[in-house]
């Protein structure tokens, strides 16, 4: 067991088959996990409800809608989540959760088993942090730790108010560095992705 | 200790053959690879999600494409989408290759051509699963003899 606290992945797919994969790969790679099966859900189970906007992070006051599962303490580190999901779409979903003032740091990872270049620096731009070819595999989980690690040190080193700008001037050199380089050139981003894919099949 | 060997080199013929027929591609690999003591039964669990799962599907499939005042090919996709899906996750190549062509086929709205790719899904789909029981039951021989499943790189 690791000494140091465990990271709580949310995966929302509509597959029953793809929720069991990535339930295991994510246990195997030593992360806690939840699914669920639409972009609904995760936003519930995120705390946030759509309809009048509530916000329950870090405080234990009861929910008023009182879902039995939607734990306001329960703190999630990275949401993974499929592209193509009836109703709301992983895109949606993302949107949703970068326009939220309190779920806007919360990493999104995409997954898809289409290997779409415009879909893919779509979700790059509205703030994804990595776009995974579907099937996932344990080597591409790897390349999650480093985002769940750079929420936990904002976490500790900032108060609650935080916007864009104020991220990009923090002297975290490390974070700054792959921030920086993450928001060069779109067709930089794109391309070691489009590689490693291009590689794997 | 000979019939565990034995049942051991079958095996791993059988999974081989499974590998270089097409019926399993490298994914299935990696599903193996993920089963270990904290999830023993891990690979027989999504196989048998993946057969449910698979029926509804052609079911679904076969019910839209028998429409006869039209076929909703937007709807036959969708299922065909998910199979693909699905069929690729467990490594189910043959069965995802056979998806592939089916979508060109709903995209080209060609009821005909649907219809035989359904067929060779169903082909294939039980094909798949007859000889992935047989796997299972190989390595459920292995582990009563006593013995330990091979791991196949």
């Amino acid at each position: 067991m690791a000494a140091d606290s465990e990271f709580h992945v949310l995966a929302v797919d509509d597959s029953i088959i793809d929720r069991k994969l990535i339930e295991r790969l994510l246990k195997t790679s030593s992360f806690q996990v939840t699914t669920v099966d639409s972009g609904s859900k995760a936003l519930e189970f995120l705390g946030l409800h759509e309809d009048d906007g509530i916000i329950n992070t870090n405080t234990p006051s009861v929910s008023p809608n009182n879902h039995q599962w939607c734990l306001q303490e329960v703190e999630v580190n990275l949401v993974i989540t499929d592209y193509c999901m009836p109703g709301m779409t992983g895109y949606d979903l993302l949107k949703k959760i970068k326009e939220s003032s309190s779920l806007k740091n919360i990493p999104v990872v995409i997954m898809s088993s289409e290997n779409v270049p415009s879909r893919i620096s779509r979700c790059l731009e509205e703030g994804a942090e990595e776009f995974l070819l579907k099937p996932v595999r344990l080597s591409d989980l790897n390349k999650l730790r480093p985002h769940m690690l750079k929420t936990k040190i904002k976490d500790h080193q900032e108060p609650e108010k935080q916007d864009k700008e104020e991220k990009q001037q923090q002297p975290q050199s490390n974070n700054n560095n792959r921030k920086a380089m993450e928001e060069g050139i779109s067709t930089e981003k794109i391309r070691p992705r489009l590689n490693g894919i291009t590689a794997m099949v | 200790m000979d019939v565990v060997n034995q049942l051991r080199r079958q095996f791993v013929d059988y999974s081989t053959s499974l590998h270089r027929e097409g019926i399993l591609d490298d994914q299935f690999t990696q599903l193996q690879k993920l089963q270990d003591e904290n999830s023993p039964d891990f690979v027989v669990e999504v196989a048998s999600l993946f057969f449910e799962d698979c029926e509804k599907l052609i079911n679904n499939m076969g019910r839209a494409l028998e429409q006869q005042q039209g076929v909703d090919f937007k709807q036959v996709d969708a299922s065909v989408h998910q199979l693909k899906g699905s069929s690729s996750s467990i490594g189910a190549m043959r069965v995802k290759n056979v998806c592939i062509t089916f979508r060109s086929f709903c995209e080209a709205q060609n009821r005909e051509g649907c219809l035989r790719c359904l067929q060779q899904v169903i082909h294939e789909f039980s094909l798949l699963k007859n000889k992935l029981q047989t796997l299972f039951r190989l390595e459920q021989q292995i582990l009563t003899a006593g013995g330990s499943i091979p791991v196949i790189e």
